[in-house]
């Protein structure tokens, strides 16, 4: 082997990190940028530093890299593509050997791929695209504690999307009222009641007597109805230690779920408690405040539907998705993009989904798609076409701001949701024909004609803001 | 709407899928039965007691009819099982090889 020679200065990165020949490994982690750079940069040293930077390089040459291979060690800028429709921006694909990253912590990956990179001065603008993780990496993640099988058949439900709600108010209640809310709506036919993610342990509800007052809703529920129900108990904590005594505890009161905020909470948090999951049979549902802050602007940022692999490997039954029709952002076709990404075992690269590698998923189960956020009963057709059976949809104000209150706008909802399952199994186009299909079931249910009445006229129209790149 | 007008909503026992809608008409339960078999999954017919309805396990009518795609053949079983058991809820479930879970599940005939 030819014996290197130390040269201190600074190089141009694509010397080393600009590969146009290298064919990737199945073992790389590959991964897709949207790059924005300074004007006159050209493309591949752009690309190069961004290889170089999210890897092994820095802005020196220093002589410790000669005690070492880093030919083994280095990303690989190895792809440049158009933007189509976009002049200003390229994608960069890089190549990063396995050796990279410690086996299952997606916390160490994010720390490499958009660690100090992002405030690299030669970039305008950044966003992580996607990521293709190698099966290799995967085999190192436990992923869901129980997943899309696991849950149907611990909660009894085949057939159907589950039904739930998040409760409201979402701050103030008193620890015996918001159990109340909680009864009212399982009893009147949700599946399962969540905690508002900004309810942890204030000081007008602290998580204790929330989980007791919530559990025996629970219960009551069950015996009543005679279906099988669920709450989601938010153990999001300061810090660990009083996360696992929750989840402790909300095992403790017979509550078959848990929920945890896995982007505020952080990555290791949210490993460390999927874990905890698996080993006592609790199963768990991820909500994902502060997303938008990281995937919406088109150029800067991680899109969601790599944070939505992530937590696939980090372990979730369930994760928000957007609701494509709700008050909430979430453009269709790359919704779905993201939503194949939680559910399927293997995904075939489909850039008008958004999906920019073959993902093959090895044995990670399957996660629940949550649709959730300004939905109401008028949606129900929409929302069963879009999400399929592996989804949870979540009415909340459209349960809980019926006028005869959270049982009966459960059972409307209930009443819709069947309706919508029955006419799309007897074949029909339950988008089209949503008007009729719920005007139908609205005769034999007061509380689902009184529901089509009370929100006939509310509309989110507006324009999605990150839309997928086309010409 | 006042509150004086609001109804009162009673609590229902129900059976988990399409609990909440009006007993299917026969040719409605054909319907779905189509849905099964058009979706390759098996069909199943289990029975139970009304009164250990919330248990996971109900009893098995015969053995799952693996690769049935006669509809009528269905329907004959789950008259038969109705003849056997009158006083029990009746299911139909359709199992999914490839999810490994049920597709489908509903009560075709509750008893009492």
């Amino acid at each position: 082997m030819a014996a290197n020679t130390y040269q201190a200065g600074v190089k141009e990165y694509r010397d080393k990190y600009w590969t146009p020949d290298y064919v990737p490994l199945d073992t790389d982690l590959l991964a897709c940028f949207k790059v924005t750079g300074q004007p006159d940069v050209p493309r591949e040293e752009v690309a190069a530093a961004v290889a170089a930077e999210s890897s092994t390089g820095t802005w020196s040459t220093v002589w410790s890299e000669l005690l070492t291979d880093l030919e083994f060690y280095k990303g690989r800028a190895y792809r440049i593509e158009d933007v189509p429709g976009d002049s200003e921006s390229f994608y960069a694909f890089i190549a990063y050997p396995l050796d990279l990253f410690e086996e299952g912590s997606i916390t160490n990956v994010l720390t490499s791929l958009v660690g100090n990179v992002f405030g690299f001065k030669a970039l305008k603008h950044l966003r992580l695209e996607d990521i293709r993780f190698p099966i290799a990496y995967i085999k190192t993640c436990m992923g869901p504690p129980g997943g899309i099988q696991v849950e149907r058949d611990r909660l009894n439900k085949y057939g159907r999307p589950l039904l739930g709600a998040t409760i409201k108010p979402k701050l103030g209640l008193s620890a015996k009222n918001y159990g109340r809310a909680v009864y009212e709506c399982l009893r009147g036919g949700l599946d399962l009641t969540k905690d508002d993610e900004n309810v942890n342990s204030q000081p007008f509800m602290r998580w204790r007597d929330r989980f007791e007052f919530v559990g025996e809703a629970i219960q009551k529920a069950q015996q009543e109805t005679g279906e099988r129900k669920g709450h989601y108990l938010n153990v999001t904590a300061p810090d660990p230690e009083q996360m696992y005594e929750r989840a402790e505890f909300a095992k403790e009161v017979g509550s078959p779920i848990i929920m945890h905020d896995f982007l505020t909470g952080g990555f290791t948090a949210n490993t460390g408690l999927a874990k905890w999951c698996r080993k006592n049979g609790m199963l768990l549902h991820i909500h994902r405040a502060m997303h938008a802050v990281i995937d919406r602007h088109p150029k800067h940022g991680i899109h969601y539907r790599v944070l939505a692999k992530c937590l696939r490997l980090s372990g979730g039954d369930q994760l928000h998705t957007g609701t494509v029709v709700g008050k909430l952002e979430g453009d269709r076709n790359s919704t779905l993009g993201f939503v194949d990404q939680l559910r399927e075992s293997f995904i075939p690269e489909d850039r008008s989904r958004g999906n920019f590698f073959d993902q093959d998923w090895g044995s990670i189960p399957g996660v629940f798609a949550v649709a959730s956020g300004g939905i109401h009963v008028w949606h129900m057709p929409a929302l069963v076409a879009i999400f399929g059976d592996d989804s949870c949809l979540q009415f909340g104000g459209g349960t809980q701001g019926h006028p005869w209150g959270n049982a009966a706008g459960a059972a409307a909802n209930r009443v819709a949701l069947e309706a919508c399952v029955k006419a799309r199994n007897q074949g029909r186009e339950i988008e089209k024909e949503a008007r009729d299909i719920l005007t139908d079931a609205s005769k034999t249910s007061p509380e689902l004609a009184i529901a089509l009445e009370t929100w006939k006229e509310i509309k989110f129209e507006f324009e999605t803001v990150d839309k997928l790149d086309v010409g | 709407m006042s509150m004086y007008e609001a109804g009162d909503y009673q609590t229902q026992h129900t059976l988990e899928t399409f609990g909440f809608l009006p007993k299917l008409t026969p040719e409605e339960i054909q319907e779905q039965i189509a849905y099964i078999l058009a979706n390759g999954w098996s069909p199943a017919i289990e029975h139970e007691d009304p009164r250990r309805a919330t248990d996971h396990y109900w009893t098995m009518w015969k053995l799952p009819f693996f690769g049935e795609t006669n509809l009528q053949s269905v329907l004959d079983e789950l008259e038969a099982c109705r003849r056997s058991y009158p006083d029990h809820h009746i299911r139909l479930l359709g199992y999914d090889s490839y999810a490994q879970t049920q597709g489908h599940s509903f009560v075709v005939f509750e008893g009492r």
